[in-house]
This record gives structure tokens, C-alpha cells and sequence, in this order.
């Protein structure tokens, strides 16, 4: 009976492991590793990825470009960039042309367009808004015929079952009006807001630093942190609203960059509505407030807020319509870019944001079809890219076998090495040593050889850098006129750094003969300082100090962790170091003013954020920068720039480093991409085939089943001698051990 | 016991305060104020006032340790180190730096943490306790052998290699498997079956030759001798008579790491995009928010003591003979 009963129980684990097995084979054809959500399948979404939680998506708090990725697809400042025209144009978004500019002396009296700057006391930019923009559907516009606005008093009672926006049931709309961004212009002085810019706009909007002063005396009169501060009440001098789709806004004096800021969320509208909903305490202990729950008229809408792993932007119904632009450059005739050409954006329904902050899931989920575009890691740069012909980068065979393009862009950019000007040996203290230190410079940039960096240290990706303005950008020189004299020459049509010969003759009229200090007898040491360096950087120390030796300079590597490297800049301790800056916006003057004087990080006496690093101080140049940044482009002020960029050659405050290229790879079924790092807006012209998509990923990620019938026949083969030994073991008898040999 | 209990909670106390204390000087050690204020304002255009605004906003414009221009007491209580210590100890976390309820990330993020963490936790103890009671069962015989020589290859091979490795193998090669990613309800097992497995491979050498010496130790004694004697099967000796006997120093190891399995691992949570209290710590240090790391480490040491604790009252229960007094 019991034999029996055993062998049924053989028979059970036989037919359960023959059934799993077959259901493990009839899964064959399905996807086991599809990370997304079963119901998402062949939805036209976007799947993108990102790696640092946005800190802010309040639009006059968000700066950086983790956050800008999300906010400006949300949100419609009045002006934007023209998706396709190169260099970058600015065109209206919800405006309906673009500002009209008027200057005005201290009399109010207008002024023509042609008048000096000194002439001018502001400068007013009047701005008319389409009609018939509405913004998403958002609790704060809910409103009931006899209640009147539904959610904004809410009392503990109607908190209770709030967790996040999407609680609340009903949602509401209305009309964007110029009144909207007159209130967020108002909110870059808000006493309880950070913006990364009120400092600068308060010396050019007219009035805000003393608005900020006017709101900070009303909220301590306030009895409680949690009342709201109805900006509405409380005029800006600087901001005039004409009437429901008019305003204005008046700049101190002449500020020709300010129209890039227009298109730039922090003057994006925010209806005061939403400020006054997300004003009341029981939704900000539940941290409910706009810096996680945007508010917009953008074409997507945030539905999914969870940084720590999805964020998710969905088509905004009230989007009030946009069209894909009909012209561009002739390169994107034949890249396709405008074959949507004239139709209705945006294409895509949604985009899910997935954060993954390592590298590997990130590009084998690229692979897999998970997600639609990538960057490239140094780690698989091999396996993504190789060079043909002369130096021009493509994809591998294994990448154009998965249909994976690349797409390539010279990032308005610059990574360069500084020589803070303050220090007597590099800087020099007197006009005698100043000549000396220059010569010193002038001598170490040839010396350091970028080609060779960007080559072994960027895997090519990046132009050695021939001045501070990356290419792109309005005043840069393309060519022979755009070389650095001082440490290239041109030849065979092309620069040629010049020989270390020349550094080294002018080492020795600097003072320094071989490397050797001739006053002292001392070898020239000098100092170079970094931030804390991982294993894998050592090897671009180690790199900087040998083409330092080529000169026989010894080169010191002072590391210190980020907070101290930023107190030694701001100090002016700092010998050489490095340093970066992507442009806010494509005017020569981001990058010139770098080296403005008045902006240099010691001694700044205005109080505002510096960021002359170098501490590089020319009046010369100054006097230049004044007069070019309050210019239009034209001769006239390339003619400016190029004197500026001359000075800066000759005088050698930094070692120019080089401006990077971008590399991003994207699959077959994404569409419309032409990448670039000034407007982010983009999302809205991309197109995906997700037909194409979901076939692809089944062919790619078909599940391999031999792995786990090895492993179960393993296990099995491995238990059958583990149960004989076992068995044999119980039907022993230990006496037997004890029984005394028969012989 | 509960006097007993009494007394180990007070001795808390000033471990608890001691923690809090080496945290704030190593924190404050490198990084002042002023860091945190550029950290969270950005580094462009932020001006002094704007730090200084953002410091006076968040308390951290006074003194660190000891406010001289304070009277009395004050000297000691006008500090930072003060005031966002004392809310801590009444278990309110407050506000990150970044502007976030702690005590809301804290609570949304452990249940992503202990997903991962008690099946590793469940699965490893049974599993390791299982073959170490197999290695001692077959004791010197070849597959003893090879299980001893099986852990000391496991335990020689980094943590990270396995994670890799893996997602490697079952998810890039085979497909078996999302290589990362998370979700709720049923719809997480899918994310959760590598890293499980992961965790409990990756532990398996050193628990499982840590286990088979203790089984090895208790197979000397008298009672298993006299079990066989009696003529117990040798499965029940080993399950009934010799793990239990063995259940001592297993708890010690184990029950004091019970309550830290809400905190998650830094690293499997990382390579794997689990939302987890692990990734929040990394993520908190990465930014210098110093309330997120103080409160972290502070619910790390308070969990490490009830983890002690817990480890005491259950050495009462497993050993009549244990009376805590």
C-alpha cells in the first residue's frame, strides 16, 4: 500500500515537471523581460530614461538640465527655438510675433532702434499672447456653479483622502491671459522661492530688487507661514499688464540677451490659482505643491511623479495646437527631418521617464529595445561607434544590424584648464612678471596637447577649443580665421599645434630655461587643482603631468573633495584648475563675459554670482565686452568679438580645452531627432513607430529556456546519488560496525 | 523582562545622542552651510544673499555646537546641532533640504526595500541552514568536500561580480528577466526573482560554512549520540535535535538584522532601480542633504538596537534556561 501510495506521488512530480516544461517551451514566443507594463504594449509612447532626480519643477526655481528635460514640455514661455534652424532662432511660442522692442531715455520718450546704449534708461518689451490657449486639466480651476472654487480651502476632512494631485476628482480649465506671466515674473522675487536668476534679473527687470523687499515686509506681518501671498495685489514697476493678452515688461538700460530668457521657463505663466491651491498647509505636508506637480499649457502634462523611478508625461488635452515647422536646413531635406513637415505635434502620447542610475542596465535595456535612445559610455564606445574615412564616427556593424543610428553634435560647451591670474607664477604680480606668467601660459598651452586628450580621454568626441565661444554660436570662426596664433599654425589647410621647440624658447623668455627658474636656480613647480579623483582619473593626471614635463615643468595634483576645490576658486587659492560651462543661451556674450572683469569670483565687489574663475582682469577687454554685448550680430560686432578673442589668445588666461561632441544613439523607430542642448522643448516633433518597435523587441528578447532545463537536470542528477547515499545510510545498521572480524 | 527591556531602551539613549553626534561633526566636517546652500541653489549665478536666504530659512545660520553670543543654556540649545537633533528624537524627521517631508519618503520607500530584503532574508536563512545540515549530513565524504569548496569560491567573488553576472546571463542573454525596474502589487515579482537571487547566492559561502561549523560543533555532543542511540532517523536528529540546539548563535546573527532589512542595500538597489531607502541614503549623501543622511543614520542605529534587543528576547524563547534580568 505505502509502495503504492510512493509511486503515485513519482507519477504527480513526473506529469507537474512534463507540464511545466511544455508551458515553459509554449512560452517561447512571448516576452519575459519586458520591464513596462503588459497593457502598454504597442502604445505609441516614448520610453527615455534619466539618471539624477529633478530637485525642482517649479518653473522660477528650475535650472538645471535633469529638471528642464520635464518642465519645458510643460510649460510655454513666450518665445522658443526654431526646431531645425541652425544657429539657433528664436521664434513665438504663445506669443503671437515676437516682443516689440522700444528704448526709452530718462523722459520716457522713446528712442530709434539705432541709439547709443548709454543714451537708453530702459528698454520695454511688449509681448501679445495668443488667444485660446488653455491649460491642463488641474485641481486648482475646479470649480462649482454655486460653491465656487472647489479645492481652494481645504480643510482637514477633505485632506484626509488626498495623497497625491490625481485624488482629486475634479479638475477644471481656463484661458491662458497675460496676466499669468506678469504673476511669474512677480514670482522670481517671491521671499519663499529660490531663483537661480532673481539676482541677475533684479539688476535688469525695473523695480524687482525693491519688490522683493515689499513682499518680504508682507509675509513677516503674516500670523502664519502658511498664508498666501497674492502677488496680484502688489504692482511690479517692471511689469505692466495692457490687457487680458498684452503686457509688457521695462529692462534697466539695454539688455539685447534678455530676449533668450523669454524663452526659458522661468517666464513661463503661472495662473494664480494654482499658487493659491498649492499655498495651503495640508497640502504641502503632504508635498503637494508646484515643485513636484507642474501646472502648464505645454503639449504634455506630468501624470506620474515618482523620481526615485518613473516620471510620466502625457498629452495635454487642452493643448492648443502646433504645427511641425515646413522649413530648416538643407541637411534635413535629406535626413528626412521634414517629412511631418505642416502636421499637428505633438505625435507621441506619452513618455515614460525610467530612472536607472547605472550605466550597464541602462545601455544592455537600449539594446534590448527598452528604451528608444541612448547615450554612450566610454564602457561600450567601442561596441557603439567606429571610425571610418577621415576620422568620421558611425555605428558599428553589430549597431546598423539593429537599425540603431547615430546622431552626432557639438555641444554649446566649453571644458578648459584655468590659470587663476591672482597667483604671482602663472598670474604675475607686476607688469614685469605679468609679461613673464603670460609667456609662462602661452608656453603651457602648447605644451598641453588637446588633440591627444580628446582622442585617448573623450574617444574622439570633441573639437580642441581655439577660444572661449564654442561652434554654434554667433561669433565663432570656422577655419583659418578661427585659429589660436599662439599655439596653432596653419597647415596643409588645416591647424597644426606648433612644435614644443617654440613652447620651450618661450619658457626660457619667461624666466624659466628648461624648466628651471633663473633667478633661483629652482625647478618651476606648479600646482594643479582637482577634485577628489576616482582610480580611473589617474590616469588624466597622469597624463597632465607629462605634457607639463615636456616643458621640465613639475606638476603638483592638489585633490580635494568638490566643496573645497569651490572654496579654493572663490578665494582665489587655486593655482590650475578645471572648469567647464554650457551656454544658457546661443549669444557669444555667455561665454565672453566668463572673462569680464567685474565678474571675477575675488574681489567682486556687486555681490552678484561670479563666474570669472581665472580672475582674468584686461580693461581693454572689459571696455570691448561692454560695447559687444549690448550690440546685434552683424560685422560690427564679429569685428568686436574677434578683437576680444585676439586678447584672450595673446593673454592665454585659460588653456582652451575643447568643446564637446555629443553622441546619442537611437533605434530605427524613433523619428525627427536632430539634437541639441539649447532648446529643450523637443519632445513634442519626435515620432515613434512602435509597430516597428514591439516587433523588434520581440525578435531581440525571445526568452532562452535551455539555461533552466540544465539547471533542473542538474539538480536532479545531482540529488539522485545524494538520496541513494542517504537511503543506504538509514537501512545501515551501526552495530555492525562494532561485530569483531570473523578471522 | 520588561525591566530588563526598560533598562536596554535608556542605555539607547545615549548611543542613540553619540551617533547623532559623530554624524553632524563627520558631516559638518566636509561639508559647511554655505556647501549644502550652493549644493541645493545650484553653482550659476547663485548669489551670497541667496545662500544666506536660504540658510537663515532652514536654520542652519547659527552656530554648529556652541553659540557664544548666547546666554545660560542658550549657548548649548542655539545651535544647529541642537535643534535638528531634538525633533529627531520625537521621531519627526522634518523637511529635506530639498524642500521634502523625510518621514513621507521614509515610509513610501521601505516597502520597495523589505520587497527585496526579507525574501533574501526568508530564502537565505532556509536555504543556508539546509545545506549546511546536508554538507553535515554527508560530512567528509566528496560532496562535503565540493560544498565547502562551492562556499569558499562563493564567498572569494565580489558582491558586484554577481550582480553583473547575473543580469548578464538571465537578463541579457536568456531574457528571462527585466535587467531593472520596479513595480507594485503582483506585477513587482518579475523585478524582484534576480535580485533575490542575487542576494542570496551572493551571501550563501560565508552563511552557509558559518552554519555547517556551529551543526558541526552541536554533532559532537552528548544528546545527538544519544539520539542515534536511540534509533532516530538521522534527519530528525538533525532537524529536531541538532538545529535546535544550534538556534542560538543563528539568532544572534539573524534576528539583529531583522529590523534593518527596511533600510534596503545601497548597491543591489542601485544597479537594479529599486526606489528603495538605499538609493534614497546614496542619493541623500550625493547632495549633502544632511537631513536625509542624519535622519538615516539615526533610524539605522535606532534599528540596530531593537535589532539587539530583539535578539535578546529571543534567545529567552528558543532557551528556557536564559532569563533576562
Amino acid at each position: 500500500m505505502m509502495k503504492l501510495c510512493k509511486n503515485k506521488i513519482k507519477v504527480v512530480i513526473f506529469c507537474l515537471t512534463s507540464a511545466a516544461l511544455i508551458q515553459l517551451a509554449a512560452c517561447g514566443q512571448m516576452v519575459w523581460n519586458n520591464p513596462y507594463r503588459t497593457s502598454d504594449t504597442g502604445k505609441n509612447i516614448l520610453y527615455n530614461v534619466f539618471t539624477e532626480r529633478p530637485k525642482h519643477l517649479d518653473p522660477v526655481q528650475s535650472y538645471s538640465a535633469n529638471e528642464i528635460q520635464f518642465t519645458a514640455q510643460i510649460y510655454q514661455p513666450p518665445l522658443q527655438y526654431h526646431y531645425l534652424k541652425r544657429p539657433f532662432t528664436l521664434m513665438p511660442y504663445t506669443s503671437v510675433e515676437m516682443p516689440v522692442i522700444t528704448y526709452y531715455d530718462h523722459h520716457d520718450c522713446p528712442l530709434p532702434d539705432d541709439v547709443d546704449a548709454d543714451a537708453i534708461a530702459y528698454t520695454q518689451y511688449e509681448i501679445s499672447i495668443k488667444p485660446g490657449i488653455f491649460y491642463q486639466p488641474h485641481p486648482a480651476f475646479a470649480t462649482h456653479v454655486q460653491s465656487g472654487w472647489l479645492y481652494h480651502q481645504l480643510n482637514e476632512e477633505a485632506l484626509a483622502a488626498v495623497y497625491r494631485l490625481s485624488d482629486f476628482p475634479e479638475t477644471g480649465t481656463r484661458e491662458l491671459t497675460a496676466h499669468d506671466y506678469a504673476y511669474q515674473i512677480k514670482r522670481l522675487a517671491h521671499p519663499k522661492l529660490h531663483s537661480p536668476i532673481y539676482g541677475l534679473m533684479a539688476d535688469y527687470i525695473v523695480g524687482l530688487r525693491d519688490y522683493s523687499n515689499v513682499l518680504r515686509n508682507v509675509q513677516s506681518g503674516f500670523k502664519e507661514s502658511g498664508d498666501f501671498l497674492n502677488l496680484n495685489k502688489y504692482p511690479l514697476e517692471g511689469v505692466d499688464v495692457v490687457d487680458d493678452y498684452t503686457y509688457r515688461i521695462k529692462i534697466n538700460g539695454k539688455y539685447p540677451q534678455f530676449i533668450y530668457w523669454l524663452a526659458m521657463p522661468f517666464f513661463a505663466p503661472i495662473p494664480w490659482e494654482a499658487d493659491l491651491f498649492y499655498s495651503q498647509q495640508g497640502l504641502i505636508e503632504k508635498n503637494i505643491t508646484l515643485d513636484w506637480y507642474p501646472v502648464g499649457t505645454g503639449p504634455y502634462m506630468l501624470t506620474e511623479n515618482n523620481p526615485n523611478l518613473r516620471m510620466v508625461l502625457e498629452k495635454n488635452p487642452n493643448f492648443h495646437g502646433e504645427f511641425y515647422p515646413e522649413d530648416g536646413m538643407p541637411a534635413d531635406y535629406e535626413n528626412g527631418l521634414l517629412r511631418d513637415a505642416g502636421k499637428s505635434i505633438p505625435f507621441i502620447d506619452k513618455i515614460v521617464y525610467t530612472r536607472e542610475r547605472e550605466g550597464i542596465p541602462r545601455w544592455n535595456k537600449f539594446l534590448q529595445g527598452y528604451y528608444d535612445a541612448s547615450g554612450i559610455g566610454s564602457d561600450s564606445f567601442d561596441q557603439a561607434v567606429q571610425l571610418v574615412g577621415q576620422g568620421e564616427a558611425t555605428v558599428t556593424e553589430a549597431m546598423a544590424e539593429q537599425g540603431i543610428r547615430l546622431e552626432t553634435t557639438v555641444a554649446v560647451s566649453t571644458f578648459y584648464i584655468g590659470f587663476n591670474m591672482l597667483d604671482p607664477t602663472v598670474g604675475g604680480t607686476s607688469e614685469k612678471t605679468r609679461v613673464s606668467a603670460r609667456k609662462l601660459r602661452q608656453a603651457i598651452s602648447i605644451a598641453v596637447d588637446y588633440e591627444e586628450y580628446i582622442s585617448i580621454f573623450a574617444n574622439g568626441r570633441g573639437l580642441p577649443a581655439h577660444g572661449p565661444i564654442a561652434p554654434g554660436m554667433p561669433g565663432f570662426r570656422h577655419g583659418r580665421e578661427g585659429i589660436n596664433p599662439v599655439v596653432y599654425d596653419w597647415i596643409n589647410n588645416g591647424p597644426q599645434r606648433k612644435s614644443i621647440q617654440v613652447a620651450r624658447h618661450l619658457l626660457a623668455e619667461a624666466g624659466y630655461p628648461n624648466g628651471i627658474d633663473q633667478e633661483t636656480g629652482v625647478p618651476l613647480v606648479l600646482y594643479f587643482d582637482v577634485t577628489a579623483r576616482s582610480a580611473e582619473d589617474r590616469s588624466f593626471l597622469d597624463w597632465m603631468r607629462k605634457q607639463f614635463q615636456k616643458l621640465n615643468i613639475q606638476l603638483v595634483v592638489r585633490s580635494t573633495d568638490y566643496n573645497r576645490f569651490q572654496d579654493k576658486i572663490r578665494k582665489g587659492n587655486a593655482q590650475i584648475f578645471e572648469w567647464g560651462w554650457h551656454a544658457d543661451y546661443p549669444d557669444p556674450e555667455n561665454f565672453l563675459f566668463l572673462l569680464y572683469g567685474p565678474q571675477r569670483k575675488v574681489g567682486n565687489s556687486s555681490g552678484n554670482a561670479a563666474n570669472n574663475a581665472a580672475n582674468y582682469d584686461n580693461p581693454v577687454y572689459d571696455q570691448l565686452f561692454e560695447q559687444m554685448k549690448n550690440m546685434d550680430n552683424g560685422p560690427g560686432r564679429q569685428e568686436i568679438i574677434d578683437r576680444m578673442v585676439e586678447i584672450l589668445r595673446f593673454d592665454a588666461p585659460w588653456l582652451w580645452g575643447y568643446h564637446p561632441k555629443e553622441y546619442g544613439l537611437y533605434h530605427a523607430w524613433y523619428k525627427n531627432v536632430k539634437p541639441n542642448r539649447i532648446s529643450n522643448n523637443n519632445v513634442k516633433y519626435y515620432r515613434i513607430d512602435s509597430d516597428l518597435r514591439e516587433q523588434k523587441r520581440r525578435e531581440w528578447n525571445e526568452p532562452v529556456l535551455w539555461p533552466l532545463v540544465l539547471a533542473f537536470v542538474i539538480i536532479v542528477i545531482n540529488l539522485i546519488p545524494a538520496v541513494a547515499v542517504y537511503r543506504r545510510h538509514e537501512s545501515s545498521m551501526g552495530i555492525k560496525k562494532l561485530q569483531p572480524k570473523s578471522s | 523582562m520588561l525591566s530588563y527591556i526598560f533598562r536596554r531602551i535608556l542605555y539607547a539613549v545615549p548611543i542613540l545622542v553619540g551617533v547623532n553626534l559623530l554624524t553632524f561633526t563627520l558631516f559638518f566636517v566636509v561639508n559647511t552651510p554655505d556647501d549644502m546652500a550652493r549644493m541645493q541653489l545650484g553653482i550659476k549665478y547663485v548669489t551670497p544673499e541667496a545662500i544666506e536666504k536660504w540658510k537663515v530659512e532652514r536654520g542652519y545660520h547659527k552656530p554648529l555646537l556652541f553659540d557664544q553670543a548666547q546666554d545660560g543654556l542658550d549657548k548649548l540649545t542655539h545651535t544647529i546641532f541642537f535643534e535638528k537633533s531634538i525633533a529627531m528624537f520625537a521621531f519627526d524627521f522634518g523637511i529635506s533640504d530639498e524642500g521634502r517631508d523625510i518621514g513621507y519618503e521614509i515610509r513610501s520607500r521601505m516597502l520597495p526595500s523589505f520587497a527585496i530584503a526579507l525574501p533574501v532574508f526568508v530564502l537565505g536563512l532556509f536555504t543556508y541552514i539546509i545545506f549546511a545540515l546536508i554538507m553535515v549530513f554527508f560530512r567528509s565524504t566528496y560532496i562535503d568536500f565540493w560544498g565547502v569548496v562551492l562556499c569558499v569560491a562563493l564567498m572569494s567573488i565580489s558582491g558586484l561580480f554577481y550582480i553583473i553576472g547575473g543580469q548578464f546571463l538571465v537578463s541579457k542573454l536568456w531574457h528571462l528577466v527585466p535587467i531593472s525596474g520596479f513595480s507594485t502589487g503582483l506585477d513587482a515579482t518579475k523585478f524582484l526573482i534576480l535580485p533575490v537571487i542575487i542576494g542570496v547566492i551572493s551571501s550563501a559561502g560565508a552563511n552557509t560554512r558559518w552554519y555547517r561549523t556551529i551543526f558541526l560543533e552541536e554533532m559532537g555532543k552528548e544528546y545527538v549520540r544519544t539520539a542515534r542511540a536511540k534509533g532516530l532517523p538521522e534527519h530528525l536528529v538533525l532537524f529536531k535535535h541538532v538545529l535546535k540546539n544550534a538556534l542560538i548563535p543563528i539568532l544572534t546573527g539573524a534576528v539583529v538584522i531583522v529590523p534593518l532589512l527596511f533600510l534596503g542595500s545601497l548597491i543591489v538597489e542601485s544597479f537594479f532601480g529599486i526606489p528603495g531607502l538605499g538609493s534614497y541614503t546614496i542619493d541623500a549623501i550625493n547632495s549633502q542633504d544632511f537631513a536625509v543622511v542624519r535622519a538615516m543614520v539615526f533610524l539605522g542605529s535606532l534599528l540596530y538596537i531593537v535589532g539587539l534587543i530583539l535578539t535578546d528576547i529571543s534567545y529567552t524563547l528558543v532557551d528556557p534556561r536564559i532569563r533576562l534580568s
